[in-house]
């Protein structure tokens, strides 16, 4: 490759520099992202209430429920940068308290 | 259980695809429509897309990066923006600079005027080509990653690049006589 393109190569480098997206934009796909998430987690949820009804599955959506507790918080650090800019603590309580309901139910079965 | 537990492994596994790639994906749709609105909701359709198909993609990348696949859903989002509205890219260097504050460009060239023949050119040449710098330039990706996103091999990616150049530099060499004259 001779000097000339070498040249060009190093004004393509300066050129077309990475661009960094707005935190606007940022804030607007990480909702809809959380969103999109958020329908799924509750698709399964609904696929667990049905198998309820059959005895033999029984222990198994509460257990699913431990699990789905943090599924359910898909994109978890997504939502947790989320949640700091918009509603503060009161989220992360409300998850910490979901988690705990979770891990008592948890703790039963186990027991 | 297994089932939430996938979905679980899977979420963990998109968002640090989204975080590892935003920007790449932010550049390639700003550089490729060239203008900030319309990069924003095609980055945005396509992790909206590729979350879709994430499962699939894992489950068939082969432990490969994901990157030119990520790549690939914004080059066909592109494609179809074009097709759909009539449009040409444009590049507006003045939006670009101010986005790109981390790069001190002043150092590695003489002048913005400089650099926005460069992108002007970049935004002549055609498509196949153009795309190829984007990924090469803006995004660091290597003929390997390129050939996967473009859908080629490596041998004709390589090709590709290399007359990319060429013709820009000539284009830039046209301009700088026209300009002279």
């Amino acid at each position: 490759m001779n000097a000339e393109v070498n040249d060009v190569e190093a004004l393509l480098r300066s050129a077309l520099v990475p661009i960094e997206p707005s935190e606007r934009m940022t804030d607007r796909l990480e909702r809809s992202l959380s969103d999109i998430t958020d329908i799924a987690a509750g698709e399964l949820a609904d696929w667990e209430l049905s198998a309820m009804r059959d005895p033999r599955n029984w222990g198994r959506p509460a257990a699913a429920l431990v699990v789905g507790g943090v599924a359910a918080g898909g994109l978890v650090l997504v939502r947790a940068r989320q949640a700091r800019r918009r509603e503060g603590a009161s989220v992360r309580a409300l998850e910490r308290s979901l988690r705990q309901v979770a891990g008592e139910i948890q703790s039963r079965l186990d027991g | 259980m297994g089932e939430v537990a996938d979905k679980r492994r899977l979420d963990a596994d998109f968002t640090e695809l989204y975080r590892s790639h935003l920007r790449d994906v932010y550049s390639y749709a700003y550089y490729r429509v060239g203008d900030h609105h319309d990069a924003e909701d095609l980055t945005e359709q396509t992790f909206l897309q590729a979350y879709r198909h994430f499962e699939r993609a894992q489950r068939e990348s082969d432990g490969r990066p994901l990157r030119p696949w990520l790549i690939r859903i914004a080059h066909n989002l592109a494609a179809n923006y074009y097709r759909d509205r009539s449009r040409k890219p444009q590049t507006h260097l003045e939006d670009a600079a101010i986005l790109s504050a981390p790069h001190d460009t002043e150092e590695l060239v003489e002048g913005r005027q400089e650099l926005q023949h460069v992108l002007e050119g970049v935004a002549l040449l055609p498509d196949d080509r153009r795309e190829a710098l984007i990924m090469r330039f803006a995004l660091g990706m290597d003929n390997r990653e390129i050939a996967r996103a473009l859908d080629r091999s490596e041998g004709a990616t390589k090709v590709l690049i290399h007359r990319a150049i060429k013709q820009l530099e000539k284009g830039l060499e046209d301009r700088a006589g026209g300009d002279d004259r």
